[in-house]
C-alpha cells in the first residue's frame, strides 16, 4: 500500500477517499445494491406513510366495520376504494397499516440503535483506552450479558416494565450496547499500541481528544458492520416482543403486532392480515442483511485488494 | 488445568449469583400479583390475608432472604396459580421444551453442516450460491412469522400436518415424549423445523467459511497431492478441523435454543417452559417466573462452563491466554 519514500519517481495510482472505495467495491455486488435498494423503498414508504397510505388507519371515523375482514382486491362497500392487501376485522385498510406500522417498527430500531452505539463507543473506546481494571470490569459485565440470548433479557426487560415504545426501546439499548462495546473495544485496543496514538500521547492532547478523534475514526469500519447487523436483529427483535404481547401497546401497532393481531384468523383462512405484514417484515430484515453482508466483504481488511 | 478449572467454575457462580439478584429485584418489581389473583370484590381483611399467605408482607431484603435460602433448598416458592411448587410447574414442562430442542438441533446440525461444506467447497457454483441465499432467508425470517407461514402452508392449506399441540405422548425414562408415536411425531415436525431453521442457517455460514480457509491450508493440497480420494479428503481432513469451532457454536447455541424456543413454543401452542413463561408473565405468576429463569440461567451457565472446559481440553492455547489474562 504505502510507498517507500526513496521511489519519489513512481507517481502512486491514485488512491480514493475510503468511503469512495467502500462504495465501489459494494456495488459490485448486484444482490447487495439489490438490498440496499429495497432498504431504502422500505425507508421512504415509511418515512411517507401520511401521505402515501391512502387511509389514516387510526382514524375511527374512516374505518367501516362493514369492510372488515375483506380479502385482498375487494372493494370497500362504503365508498368504493380497492383494499389492495385486504382489511383487517375492524375494516382497516391493510396496506396502510403496514406502511404506519413499518413507521414505528423502524423508528423504534433506529432510536435504539443510536443510543446503543453511543453508549458501546463511548465504555467500548474507554475500556480499550484507559485498560486494567476499568475494562477488566467492563468485559466481564459485556461477556456476562453476552452469555444469555437477548430475547429471554429483552423478555424479561419488558415484563418489568411493561408495555410502551419507550420501554421497548429501552429493553432494545440494554440489549445491544453490549455488542457494540466489544466490537469497538477489540479494534480499539489495537489500534491503541499503534505509534500515532503515542505520537498523540507526547502531543499531550487530552484524553477525550485522542479517545475520539484519533482512536475511534479507526474503529469505525467493524463498527459498521456490527451496526447493519444488529439493525436487522433489533428488527426483529421487537417485532418478536410485539408478537408475545410484551412490546409495542395496541394504540401504536408495529409490523409485529400486527402480525400478532392476525395470528388468531390464520386458522379460519384470513391469512391476509398476518402475512402482507410479515412479508413488509422480512423485506426490510433482508435487506439490511444483504447489505450488511457486503459490507463485511469489502470493509474487511483481509480481503481488500 | 485445575487453576483454570476453579477460577471458571467461580466465574460461573458468579454469574449464577448475578442472575438471582437481578431476577429477584426485576421480578419484585412487576405489578402486586394479589390483584390478579384474588375476586375484585373480595374484602379488605381477605386480601391481607392473602397477601400475608404469600408472604408478600415482608420487606424486600427479608424476601430475598428467604429466596436465597430456599434457593438452596431447591424450592423457588408455590406457584400463585396452580397452587404447586413453581419447581414442580416448571419440571413438568422441562421434558417437552428438552425434547423439541434435541430434535431441532440434531436438525440444524445435520442438515447444516453438510450444507456448509458444500457451500465452502464449491462457494462459486449455483448449488453453493443458493444455499447461502437461502440461509440468508434463514437468517433473515422471524421465527414467529416462519411459525406462522409453516401453519398456513402445511397445516390450513393442505392440512397435511396439525397446527399446535403435543400430540400422543409416551412415557420414556420416566418423562412424557413426543417421538415415539406417529401422532406424537407428525406434532413435533413443524415446531422443530421452525426452531431448527434459524440454527441452521448459523451452522451453515459458519460451516463454509471454516471450509473455505480449510481447504487452502496445506496439508489439504498435500492429502489431493498424495492422490488421497477426495471424499476421504473431505471427511477425514476437512471435516475434522473445522468440527472444533461448529462443536463450540453447537453447544452454546443448545442454550439459546431453550431460550428461542419461548417463541415457536407460543406459535405451536407447544406445552413446553418457554409457552409456561408467557403465560406466567401476563398472569403476574412470580414464582413461575423466578423459577423458569433461574432454570434457564443455570442450564445456559452450565453449558458455556461445559463447552469452555471441552475447549481448554482440546486447545490449550485457549488456556494458557486466560491464566495468563
Amino acid at each position: 500500500m504505502s510507498m517507500s519514500s526513496d521511489q519519489p519517481a513512481a507517481i502512486p495510482a491514485r488512491i480514493d477517499h475510503p468511503v469512495k472505495r467502500v462504495f465501489k467495491e459494494f456495488v459490485e455486488d448486484r444482490v447487495a445494491v439489490l438490498g440496499l435498494a429495497l432498504f431504502v423503498i422500505v425507508a421512504v414508504i415509511a418515512i411517507a406513510a401520511p401521505w402515501l397510505a391512502p387511509q389514516d388507519p387510526y382514524a375511527l371515523a374512516q374505518l367501516d366495520i362493514m369492510d372488515g375482514g375483506l380479502p385482498p382486491g375487494e372493494q370497500s362497500f362504503g365508498t368504493g376504494q380497492t383494499y389492495w392487501l385486504g382489511t383487517d376485522t375492524q375494516g382497516r385498510d391493510m396496506l396502510s397499516a403496514i406502511m404506519y406500522g413499518l413507521r414505528i417498527s423502524l423508528v423504534v430500531a433506529f432510536v435504539s440503535l443510536g443510543i446503543a452505539i453511543s453508549i458501546g463507543v463511548i465504555v467500548g473506546v474507554a475500556a480499550a483506552y484507559f485498560g486494567g481494571r476499568f475494562d477488566a470490569f467492563v468485559m466481564r459485565i459485556v461477556d456476562l450479558q453476552l452469555s444469555f440470548p437477548a430475547i429471554l433479557i429483552a423478555l424479561i426487560l419488558l415484563a418489568l416494565f411493561g408495555r410502551g415504545v419507550d420501554k421497548v426501546i429501552l429493553a432494545l439499548v440494554i440489549v445491544q450496547w453490549a455488542y457494540y462495546a466489544r466490537t469497538v473495544r477489540s479494534s480499539a485496543i489495537v489500534e491503541r499500541r499503534k505509534d500515532y496514538i503515542d505520537a498523540a500521547r507526547c502531543l499531550a492532547l487530552s484524553h477525550r481528544r485522542i479517545m475520539f478523534r484519533h482512536l475511534l475514526p479507526n474503529c469505525v469500519p467493524p463498527l459498521i458492520v456490527v451496526a447493519t447487523v444488529q439493525i436487522a436483529q433489533a428488527i426483529a427483535l421487537e417485532a418478536t416482543l410485539s408478537f408475545l404481547g410484551v412490546g409495542v401497546p395496541i394504540t401504536e401497532p408495529s409490523l409485529g403486532l400486527l402480525i400478532a393481531n392476525g395470528y388468531d384468523y390464520l386458522l379460519s383462512g384470513r391469512y391476509w392480515i398476518s402475512l402482507f405484514p410479515g412479508i413488509a417484515l422480512v423485506l426490510t430484515i433482508i435487506g439490511l442483511n444483504l447489505v450488511g453482508d457486503r459490507l463485511r466483504d469489502v470493509l474487511n481488511p483481509r480481503l481488500q485488494k | 488445568m485445575i487453576v483454570y478449572l476453579i477460577r471458571r467454575f467461580g466465574q460461573s457462580l458468579l454469574a449464577i449469583a448475578a442472575m438471582a439478584v437481578l431476577v429477584f429485584l426485576g421480578v419484585y418489581a412487576i405489578g402486586n400479583p394479589v390483584d390478579v389473583l384474588i375476586n375484585p370484590e373480595a374484602t379488605q381483611a381477605e386480601i391481607a390475608a392473602t397477601t400475608e399467605r404469600l408472604g408478600l408482607d415482608k420487606p424486600l431484603y427479608e424476601q430475598f432472604g428467604i429466596f436465597v435460602v430456599n434457593m438452596f433448598q431447591g424450592d423457588l416458592g408455590t406457584s400463585f396459580v396452580f397452587g404447586r411448587p413453581a419447581m414442580d410447574v416448571i419440571l413438568d414442562r422441562l421434558p417437552a421444551t428438552m425434547e423439541l430442542a434435541m430434535v431441532a438441533l440434531i436438525l440444524s446440525v445435520g442438515i447444516g453442516v453438510p450444507l456448509g461444506v458444500w457451500a465452502g467447497l464449491r462457494p462459486d457454483s449455483i448449488a453453493g450460491r443458493t444455499i447461502m441465499g437461502g440461509s440468508i432467508l434463514g437468517f433473515s425470517l422471524p421465527n414467529f412469522w416462519q411459525g406462522m407461514l409453516l401453519i398456513l402452508v402445511f397445516a390450513v392449506l393442505l392440512g397435511w400436518l396439525p397446527a399446535g399441540g403435543r400430540g400422543t405422548t409416551t412415557e420414556f425414562l420416566g418423562m412424557q415424549v413426543s417421538f415415539l408415536t406417529l401422532d406424537g411425531l407428525s406434532h413435533m415436525i413443524l415446531p422443530a423445523i421452525n426452531l431448527a431453521l434459524f440454527k441452521m442457517s448459523l451452522i451453515i455460514r459458519l460451516t463454509r467459511a471454516n471450509t473455505r480457509e480449510v481447504v487452502l491450508q496445506d496439508y489439504v493440497k498435500f492429502a489431493r497431492a498424495k492422490g488421497i480420494s477426495s471424499r476421504r479428503v473431505v471427511m477425514v481432513h476437512i471435516l475434522k478441523n473445522i468440527m472444533i469451532p461448529v462443536i463450540t457454536i453447537i453447544g452454546l447455541e443448545l442454550g439459546s435454543m431453550v431460550a428461542f424456543a419461548i417463541v415457536t413454543e407460543t406459535v405451536f401452542a407447544w406445552p413446553g417452559m418457554g409457552k409456561l413463561l408467557i403465560d406466567s408473565i401476563n398472569l403476574l405468576d412470580r414464582p413461575v417466573i423466578v423459577a423458569y429463569l433461574m432454570l434457564t440461567v443455570l442450564i445456559i451457565v452450565s453449558i458455556n462452563l461445559f463447552v469452555d472446559i471441552l475447549y481448554s481440553i482440546l486447545d490449550p492455547r485457549v488456556r494458557l491466554s486466560e491464566m495468563k489474562g
